[in-house]
């Protein structure tokens, strides 16, 4: 197996210097990410899934073991590692299109094509000419998700992308998110706290766990795209990484937890 | 000015059961939408200014105070206009443009700079800050003396103290402007590869401009008032020794005229930098009132 085309992460260890002393975050990551895989990581609440993808996306160089893209070393942040970030981080006085831009000029025809393009693929055509704060959080995420593919990332990092947004608006955006991938087929890997999230758009979900934060099971969710939400496969699957999530966390399991909760819960 | 009022009414979440390539309904091009509560009167800002011209040429006319203590807008409109005959007005006020034109572009051109780099290099500012900072608390109307001494009656002592006022506002607008840019945007300059000048010309700079037309207004503000106590204190043209010679011959007419033409320039100066306000910070979505 060549490591070309690949995301391939060996014995990964990071962690950061506090007041009281340093702080072990990460712990041996081992992961391999062949080119065109979605990949999905899921984990509780501070288990470094975000310092994880900013190692990844060579925003935190500061790091031991092996981060390779392609088989050259990640040291530092660039176009071929996009990101997208929890919040949509868009430049408030540029207008959609020139966000999507940003730092290329639409005075050239083939950006301002590839523009145009992208603003389709995410349904905003009408609103190139929209400042950010004429946008909703989902609209705004989608630019977001447009600026990092107008680069043509070898890899698509993102960060709960749609953390932020009321259920319908993130079902819609997942589905925006699966097209873009469909037709694009660029390596993404999506950081969520959502299962549902995670098995319905993700061929493996990565379930971490916390204390120090390191790769708990890997699950494979081998089933045709599009999927139906309601497939009872799935509904086995959501069950398993449930459990994988759990078996970690002993100490936070609830006396009594409202039969409702129980099943929207997410992490 | 209206069209700041537009709210973005996020015409985009999406309703149950809509389709995932749904379209959504185009931005309405800005358009002015009227708050309906209130309703906008004509000329609203000039009802003031007219009641008290009028109420003052009324007690003028009627004799109950001197006319070199208070001259009735008439006589001041009359002297106005044979100032501006004899050209005498004009070449003053000439003379002054200049002097605060260019004090203004030397201090707050420096302000500007200095305030740039000592938000962007923190060393910079470790060495500048502090001695920016005590300078500032000097009046600096009150080295006035200080220049006309140094430098004398001519040009220089008049643009330098101008430029001195002209420098600390632009300075502290464009260094605080700058340091509260967000750091989260130069993680995504460096994502996607800003250059180092890049960085500069589409993060810091948009970021900043809110704090630096602040800063140039006050700066422009400060830039009058230096230029009038320059004249005041040691000058034989401008509008300000205009002021200054009309007192001692008791033309207070000509006094008002003086007045009046600073007021309208000042006035002028501070619209230009609005309109600039505007076009630049269209993005922007404050609190309009
Ligand atoms: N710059 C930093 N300095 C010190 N500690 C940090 C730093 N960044 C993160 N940490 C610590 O690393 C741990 C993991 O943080 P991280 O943000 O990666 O968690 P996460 O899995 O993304 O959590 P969440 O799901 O809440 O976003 C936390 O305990 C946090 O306190
Ligand atoms: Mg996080």
């Amino acid at each position: 197996m060549s490591d070309r085309q690949e995301l391939v992460i060996r014995g990964l260890h990071k962690s950061f210097d506090t007041a009281q002393g340093p702080l072990q975050v990460l712990r041996d990551i081992h992961l391999q990410v062949p080119q065109g895989e979605f990949v999905a990581i899921i984990g509780p609440s501070g288990c470094g899934k975000s310092t994880l993808l900013r190692v990844i996306a060579g925003l935190d160089p500061d790091y031991d073991g092996d981060v390779t893209l392609d088989g050259e070393r990640v040291q530092q942040p660039g176009v071929d590692k996009g990101f997208v970030f929890q919040e949509h981080r868009l430049f408030p006085w540029l207008t959609v299109a020139e966000n999507i831009a940003a730092n290329l000029s639409l005075k050239d025809r083939a950006t301002r094509e590839k523009v145009k393009q992208l603003i389709h693929l995410v349904h905003l055509d009408g609103f190139e000419q929209a400042y950010p704060r004429q946008l909703s959080g989902g609209m705004a995420q989608r630019v977001a998700i447009a600026r990092a593919l107008l680069r043509d990332p070898k890899v698509l990092l993102m960060d709960e992308p749609f953390g932020a947004l009321d259920a319908f608006t993130r079902a819609h955006m997942q589905d925006v998110m699966l097209n873009v991938w469909l037709q694009n087929r660029t390596t993404v890997i999506l950081v969520t706290h959502d299962i549902d999230e995670a098995i319905v758009l993700a061929q493996r979900v990565v379930v971490m766990r916390a204390k120090p934060g390191s790769v708990q099971t890997i699950v494979p969710v081998n089933l045709p795209y599009p999927r139906k939400r309601s497939d009872t496969r799935l509904l086995e699957l959501r069950r398993e990484v449930l459990r994988q999530l759990e078996s970690h966390m002993v100490e936070y399991t609830p006396v009594s937890v409202p039969r409702d909760t129980e099943r929207r819960r997410s992490y | 000015m209206q069209n700041v009022e537009m709210q973005s009414s996020s015409p985009d979440v999406p309703v149950v059961g809509q389709s995932v390539g749904g379209l959504e309904a185009p931005v309405p091009k800005a358009r002015s939408r009227r708050r309906g509560n209130r309703r906008t009167w004509p000329f609203v800002g000039a009802y003031l200014p007219v009641t008290v011209l009028v109420v003052w040429q009324g007690v003028c006319s009627l004799q109950l105070v001197v006319p070199a203590i208070l001259p009735s807008p008439i006589q001041i409109a009359d002297a106005f206009i044979q100032l501006t005959r004899t050209g005498e007005l004009l070449a003053d006020l000439k003379i002054s443009l200049i002097r605060v034109i260019l004090g203004f572009l030397l201090g707050a051109g420096l302000g500007l700079i200095c305030g740039i780099l000592a938000g962007m290099y923190r060393r910079f500012e470790e060495i500048v800050d502090p001695t920016v900072q005590m300078l500032r608390t000097i009046p600096h109307l009150a080295i006035t003396p200080l220049f006309i001494l140094w430098l004398g009656l001519g040009e220089w002592s008049k643009d330098v103290l101008i430029a001195t006022g002209a420098f600390f506002p632009m300075y502290i607008n464009t260094f605080m402007g700058i340091r509260s840019v967000d750091a989260k945007l130069f993680d995504v300059a460096r994502v996607l590869q800003f250059s180092r000048l890049q960085q500069v010309s589409k993060l810091v700079l948009p970021a900043a401009l809110p704090n630096l037309l602040l800063g140039l207004r006050l700066s422009i503000g400060v830039s009058w008032l230096g230029l009038v106590v320059a004249e005041l204190l040691g000058s034989s043209s401008g509008v300000g020794y205009l002021i200054l010679n009309a007192q001692q011959f008791s033309q207070t007419d000509v006094v008002f005229v003086g007045l009046i033409v600073f007021a309208a320039v000042g006035k002028l100066s501070d619209s230009l930098v609005r309109v600039l306000e505007h076009r630049l910070l269209r993005w922007r979505d404050s609190y309009t009132g």
